[in-house]
C-alpha cells in the first residue's frame, strides 16, 4: 500500500478557458494518494470544470483552452494516451447515465472497450465491481435485465460499478447524489468511504453536510479560484479566509 | 355573424381543405385499381411481354426496377451512412462542415432529369460504362444520397449525447464509441430513411431514361452492364408510345409499380413505429 501522503494529482497554474468565459483561474493544487478530496463551492465556481479537466473530458467542449499542468503520478496527463487516461480516472456524472443495454453489459462496457473478450473473466469483473459498489445483492438475478430499469439510487451504484470495472486509480465524483433521495445518497457516501482505502476520490458537491460528512480534505472554490483548502475538519471549524466561513455557514451560496 | 357560427364556419373550411388534400389520392388508387385491377395475376407478373408488349407480362420490367434499386441501395447506404457518420461525430462546426450540409440539402432539391443528364454525362459517356444497370444504379444512388445522408445525420443527432460522454469517459475510442454507443440506437432511424430512398428511386423515370432503361428486350439482363426494361419507363412506354396497348394492362403496370412503392413505404413506416415503441430514454 502506499503511503497516504504521496501526491497522486498535481495541478500546476491551471487556467480553463470556455470560449471568452474563465471557468478556472492560474490553479494550483496536489490531490493525495487514497484521501477523499472534496471540493465545494457555489454554481458557476468551476469545480465540474476542474473535475472533467482530469479526465479530459472537457476536450469535448467546442472552444474549451486549457493553460498549466496537470500531472498524474508525476506524468503530464497530456502526455498519456487519452483512452488510458480515462480508463485510470474514472468519473460518476449527477445523473445516473446507464447506456440502453443490460446490466451486465454495462458493467462489461469499459473492460470490453479494452479489449477484454474473455466470458468468465467478464463474469468475474461484474460480481466483484457490482459487490463493491453494494449492488450485488439487489440484482444478481436479473444481470441480464436492462439497465434503464433500475432506480435512480441503483442506477448511480450501477455507474460506480462500471467505474470500478475499468480498475481505475482515480474516481470523480461530480455531485453524484444531487438527483437521489436521502437513502441512496447515504448508501453512495458508504460506498465512497469505503472504496477510498483502494482509490484515490475526488468529490465536487453542491451538498456542503456531504463534504463534512465523507472528506479528508476540502477546497473551498468562489468565481474560478481557490479560496481555500485544507482539512475538512479545519475547513468546517475554523477556515482562515472569511467567505468560506460564509459558505459553510450558509450564509451564502 | 357570432362567434358560435364563425367558428363553425372555420372548421368547415378547415375540414374541406383536408378533404380536398386527401381526395386526390384516393381518387387516383380508386381509378388504377378499377382500371388495372383486372390485368394483376401471376402470370402478368411472372411472363414475358408478347405481341409487341400488347400482351403478356411485365416480368423484365419488375426484374429491372428491382436489380436498379438493390444497385442503387448498395452503393448509396455505404457511402451515405458513413459521411453522415463523419459530419455528425467528427467535423468540426465550421465553414466547410456547413458548405458541405448546404450542398447535401441542394442535392436533395435537384431535378431528377437533371441526375438523368449527369449520369447520361458521367457514367455513360465519360467512364464508358454505356447504358446499363450500373449507370442506372449509380445514377439512382446519387439522388437517393440526400435522402439517406439526412436520415442518417437525423437518426445519429438524436442519439444523447450522455451515451458519448459515458463512453469515452470510460476509455473508449472515439471509433468505439461510434461503432457501440451511437451506431446501434441509431440504425432503425438510418433503415427508415434508407427505404423512403428506395421507394424514391423505384418510382423515378428520369434518372433511368438516359442511362439504362431500354424501349423492349427480348431477353433478359445477362449483367451490370447489360441494358434492362424498368417499370416507371415501361409504363411510360406503353402508355404513349406503343398504340393498341389495352386499357388494363396499362393501368395494371401502374397498379404493381404503386404497390411496389406503397409496399416500401408502408414497411418504413412500421419499421419506424416498432422501433419508437421499444426506444426508452
Amino acid at each position: 500500500m502506499v503511503a497516504p501522503t504521496t501526491t497522486c494529482i498535481s495541478a500546476k497554474d491551471l487556467t480553463l478557458h470556455f470560449g471568452t468565459t474563465c471557468a478556472l483561474r492560474s490553479l494550483s493544487l496536489d490531490i493525495r494518494k487514497n484521501e477523499i478530496f472534496t471540493i465545494i463551492g457555489p454554481a458557476n465556481s468551476g469545480k465540474s470544470s476542474f473535475l472533467q479537466a482530469l479526465n479530459r473530458l472537457n476536450d469535448l467542449q467546442v472552444g474549451y483552452r486549457e493553460e498549466g499542468t496537470i500531472e498524474l503520478d508525476g506524468v503530464n496527463i497530456r502526455s498519456i494516451d487519452i483512452e488510458q487516461l480515462r480508463a485510470r480516472v474514472g468519473i460518476v456524472f449527477a445523473l445516473p447515465f446507464p447506456l440502453p443495454m443490460s446490466i451486465y453489459d454495462n458493467i462489461t462496457y469499459g473492460p470490453r472497450m479494452h479489449g477484454l473478450r474473455n466470458r468468465a473473466r467478464l463474469d468475474d469483473i461484474v460480481e466483484r465491481s457490482l459487490s463493491e459498489s453494494f449492488l450485488w445483492d439487489e440484482v444478481k438475478d436479473r444481470l441480464h435485465a436492462p439497465a434503464m430499469n433500475l432506480s435512480g439510487g441503483q442506477q448511480q451504484r450501477l455507474c460506480i460499478a462500471r467505474i470500478l470495472a475499468v480498475e481505475p486509480e482515480v474516481i470523480l465524483f461530480d455531485e453524484p447524489t444531487s438527483g437521489l433521495d436521502p437513502i441512496s445518497t447515504a448508501r453512495v457516501e458508504e460506498t465512497m468511504r469505503i472504496l477510498r482505502s483502494r482509490y484515490t476520490i475526488v468529490l465536487v458537491t453542491n451538498n456542503v453536510a456531504q463534504a463534512a460528512r465523507v472528506g479528508d480534505r476540502t477546497a473551498f472554490f468562489l468565481m474560478g479560484e481557490l479560496i481555500e483548502l485544507d482539512g475538512t475538519s479545519v475547513i468546517f471549524t475554523t477556515p482562515s479566509d472569511r467567505r468560506t466561513d460564509d459558505y459553510v455557514t450558509g450564509k451564502f451560496g | 355573424m357570432n362567434v358560435r357560427t364563425e367558428q363553425k364556419l372555420a372548421f368547415s373550411v378547415l375540414f374541406l381543405c383536408t378533404v380536398l388534400v386527401v381526395l386526390p389520392v384516393l381518387v387516383i388508387l380508386g381509378i388504377i385499381v378499377v382500371k388495372g385491377g383486372s390485368a394483376l395475376n401471376w402470370g402478368f407478373l411472372t411472363a414475358m411481354p408478347r405481341a409487341g408488349m400488347t400482351a403478356g407480362g411485365i416480368m423484365p420490367a419488375i426484374l429491372g426496377t428491382l436489380y436498379l434499386v438493390m444497385g442503387a441501395v448498395l452503393f448509396a447506404v455505404p457511402l451515405g451512412v458513413l459521411s453522415a457518420i463523419y459530419l455528425v461525430e467528427y467535423s468540426r462546426e465550421g465553414r466547410i462542415s456547413r458548405l458541405i450540409k448546404l450542398a447535401i440539402v441542394n442535392l436533395a432539391g435537384v431535378p431528377s432529369v437533371v441526375y438523368g443528364l449527369f449520369g447520361l454525362g458521367v457514367f455513360v459517356v465519360f467512364l464508358g460504362m454505356g447504358a446499363s444497370i450500373l449507370s442506372g444504379s449509380l445514377t439512382l444512388g446519387i439522388m437517393i444520397l440526400p435522402v439517406i445522408i439526412t436520415a442518417s445525420r437525423e437518426a445519429l443527432e438524436s442519439v444523447p449525447r450522455s451515451f458519448r460522454v459515458v463512453s469515452l469517459s470510460l476509455g473508449a475510442s472515439r471509433w468505439q464509441t461510434i461503432r457501440y454507443a451511437v451506431l446501434p440506437h441509431a440504425i432503425p432511424g438510418i433503415l427508415t430513411g434508407t427505404i423512403l430512398g428506395l421507394g424514391r428511386a423505384a418510382g423515378e423515370t428520369a434518372p433511368i431514361l438516359f442511362t439504362v432503361a431500354a424501349f423492349y428486350l427480348p431477353k433478359l439482363p445477362q449483367s451490370m452492364f447489360d441494358q434492362t426494361m424498368a417499370l416507371p419507363y415501361h409504363l411510360y412506354v406503353i402508355s404513349t408510345q406503343v398504340p393498341g396497348v389495352p386499357e388494363n394492362i396499362r393501368f395494371g403496370t401502374a397498379l404493381v409499380l404503386l404497390l411496389l412503392v406503397l409496399t416500401l413505404n408502408l414497411a418504413a413506416i412500421l419499421l419506424r413505429y416498432r422501433f419508437r415503441k421499444r426506444k426508452r430514454w
